[in-house]
């Protein structure tokens, strides 16, 4: 089961959960991917140690996408 | 670290030259010239009063506390970069726990829950991501970099915050560091006295990592 989880303050949320041959729910996850963009979040592909790949459209065959808000210098 | 993919927040600083390892060697010279060029005039001018006038003595002294304190304060502002900052968000922070836990290795995650930095290797180093900036072990350990750079959002819990820079690092780690504010390059040492009791292991495990 694939999530889309979003850091916020009460550590993360799981927007939505999907399988590769559950066509409704992953089409219900774009729409929740969609509107995290929206609000000015940032998806993110964990890919593993040292890697993520940055997702401007929700893979379907990911496990697991994090929507993250921007960084700036401090 | 994932090549080719540039960090979205960029955009944010288009003028800003792309920080890669000949940029950071070039920034590691210049601290240390200016840091040579704010000591040494105070070292000369308190020991030339000395032989001229041993009666300035104490003018001298000032001279010299000086030339000590100004490169200690640059080293804590490096070391600042590492501290815990904002709320602590005691509730959420287990659940955010969990989820840092899941994107580190076995030794980095009891590494970061025993001192609270995210070891994290690189192509430019080792990085030490804390909650609101990052410490870059480069020069086979010998010189650590300082940047401050946080998440937006101000009330995530510490390991959110630590999970926001770590996933912009595994993005793009050249970007991270461009985003990033430069706040401190230096001898590890003088960054390490600055740190939280708690912190410094994770520094001498960084600085053994980026010696290998």
């Amino acid at each position: 089961m694939a999530r889309l989880i979003r850091m916020d303050g009460t550590g993360h949320t799981t927007l939505a959960e999907w399988t590769a041959a559950d066509d409704i729910a992953f089409e219900e996850a774009v729409e929740e991917f969609r509107s995290q963009l929206e609000l000015g979040y940032i998806g993110t592909v964990p890919e593993g140690p040292g890697k993520a790949t940055h997702v401007r459209q929700l893979p379907r065959e990911a496990d697991m996408v994090i929507m993250r808000r921007p960084i700036a210098g401090g | 670290m994932t090549a080719g993919q540039a960090l979205p927040e960029l955009a944010s600083v288009p003028w800003r030259t792309r920080t890669d390892a000949r940029w950071l060697r070039r920034y590691q010279r210049l601290w240390h010239a200016w840091t040579l060029l704010y000591t040494v005039p105070f070292v000369a001018a308190g020991a030339g009063m000395i032989w001229l006038a041993p009666i300035a003595t104490p003018v001298a002294l000032v001279a010299a506390a000086h030339a000590w304190l100004i490169p200690e304060l640059y080293a804590a502002r490096g070391a600042s970069v590492a501290r815990p900052k904002g709320p602590r968000q005691e509730r959420a922070e287990p659940v955010a726990q969990g989820l840092l836990g899941d994107l580190l290795g076995p030794p980095e995650r009891q590494l970061q829950r025993d001192t609270g930095l995210a070891l994290e290797p690189g192509e430019l180093g080792t990085w030490l991501v804390g909650e609101a900036g990052a410490l870059l072990l480069t020069n086979r350990g010998r010189t650590v970099h300082a940047f401050c750079v946080a998440a937006t959002e101000t009330d995530l819990p510490p390991s959110d915050r630590i999970a926001h820079l770590l996933l912009a690092l595994r993005v793009d780690e050249e970007g991270f560091a461009t985003v990033a504010n430069h706040a401190f390059a230096g001898a590890p040492w003088r960054v390490r006295r600055r740190l939280p009791r708690r912190m410094r292991p994770a520094l001498d495990v960084a600085r053994r990592e980026s010696s290998r």
